[in-house]
């Protein structure tokens, strides 16, 4: 059976086209259904593996450095993502605490983990060991991964609580702030270049 | 101008993962290895499952208290709802829509687009094709937004725990709520908006 690599097909409605090149900025839409079919590439591989491991070192000051501090008549307390996903975890709603810590702490973690060790092995030029792995776990973490919902959050949970007590930011969210727009910037579609990139061999 | 093929008509079919054109009878990516189907299986069933139970789920999900707040002498249990009208009440007009949005209207609005979507798709209505698949992909970016209440309760509750003084607590209405968006990320997730499409032509099964 001959392939045509250079057929590209809409998800949203199964129209085939030729790939073609496109410029920087631009994107391929499709005719009958409008959905965006191809994005030019924003980064190289040198690029993405770059920021993969400044979004690294970000994730560990996010996770190492409270988010938040607050005061009250002298009392004062600070709070980490961490700690965040276990106040959830109380008794009955525990299940809450798994999907919370899943969307701000593991899913980006294991996307951070699975690009270093992808996009490592492809800056050499080598198709890493577990690819094909490696690649599908990606594509299946990337809607779980909701650290900008988070964000949004934690801006909310400031207003919510800066009429009753003091509230400052931690360093945790700065970094957090960060890392989110890290993560948007790597866990797109752009690494699915890296089966083009790599020549993966077609069984 | 004249509209491209579909893929069947070239006897390929789309790897979700890798974006492969892959051979139609092929049951895995030559590429990716990953299972490739010419349309999610099952998909209307697994989407009105998914979208029932989270119907269900935000009865209780509206009904019960998300978090109970114990401050200096008093303590008081906040419904979503409640939440909503009491930031509009202490003036935060803007953060009071922002939750309304992300805890209510994204939610209905899902149930509303999805039921939608299956019933025009099961009548292989032929009406708005466009539109609805615009549709789809927005219910698509914006459903994980609604996590916004309870990522707020848990930061929430994290903070705030100086025992005597002034405790605040998630409570069970939480946990339905964000199976609610489990629920309905899971339902758009096995949609298939090909379906959408196959209403054009007949002999897809």
């Amino acid at each position: 059976m001959p392939q045509q690599p250079d057929w590209i097909i809409c998800e949203h409605c199964d129209s085939v086209y030729h790939r073609r090149p496109l410029a920087r900025g631009e994107a391929a839409r499709c005719i009958r259904c409008d959905a965006v079919i191809e994005r030019s590439r924003r980064f190289n591989v040198e690029q993405l593996f770059a920021l993969t491991l400044a979004a690294a070192i970000m994730f560990i000051f996010a996770n190492a450095f409270p988010i938040m501090h607050i005061s009250l008549q002298g009392l004062s307390n600070e709070a980490t993502l961490w700690e965040s996903v276990q106040a959830l975890a109380q008794g009955r709603i525990t299940l809450i605490a798994l999907v919370a810590g899943l969307a701000i702490i593991f899913a980006p973690l294991f996307q951070i983990l699975l690009l270093g060790w992808v996009l490592g092995y492809a800056y050499v030029g080598e198709i890493a060991p577990g690819f094909r792995a490696c690649m599908r776990a990606l594509e299946h973490l990337r809607p779980w991964s909701m650290l900008e919902v988070c964000l949004l959050g934690i801006l909310v949970a400031i207003i919510k609580l800066a009429g009753m007590l003091n509230v400052s930011p931690g360093i945790g969210l700065w970094a957090m702030a960060m890392l989110t727009v890290l993560i948007i910037l790597i866990a797109g579609r752009d690494i699915r270049y890296l089966w083009d990139d790599l020549k993966v061999p077609i069984a | 101008m004249s509209k491209p093929p579909y893929a069947r008509e070239l006897k390929v079919c789309l790897c979700h993962i890798c974006g492969f054109a892959c051979p139609q009878d092929a049951h895995e990516c030559p590429r990716c290895f990953s299972p490739v189907h010419v349309r999610k299986t099952n998909s209307l069933a697994r989407t009105w499952a998914f979208l029932i139970a989270s119907i269900i789920f935000y009865v209780p999900a509206n009904t019960l208290p998300v978090m109970y707040t114990s401050m200096f002498s008093g303590g008081s249990e906040n419904t979503i709802m409640s939440g909503v009208i009491e930031f509009w009440q202490h003036g935060s007009w803007d953060i009071a829509i922002l939750i309304f949005i992300a805890s209510v209207a994204v939610p209905c609005m899902k149930f509303c687009v999805l039921g939608t979507l299956l019933i025009t798709c099961q009548r292989r209505s032929c009406w708005a094709m466009r539109e609805r698949a615009k549709l789809y992909r927005f219910v698509e970016v914006i459903g994980y937004w609604s996590m916004l209440d309870v990522l707020v309760v848990a930061v929430v509750a994290a903070l705030v725990q100086f025992r005597a003084l002034s405790t605040i607590e998630p409570r069970l209405g939480i946990l339905f709520f964000g199976l609610v968006v489990v629920m309905t990320m899971l339902s758009a997730m096995s949609f298939d908006p090909r379906l959408i499409w196959d209403a054009e032509v007949n002999d897809v099964e």
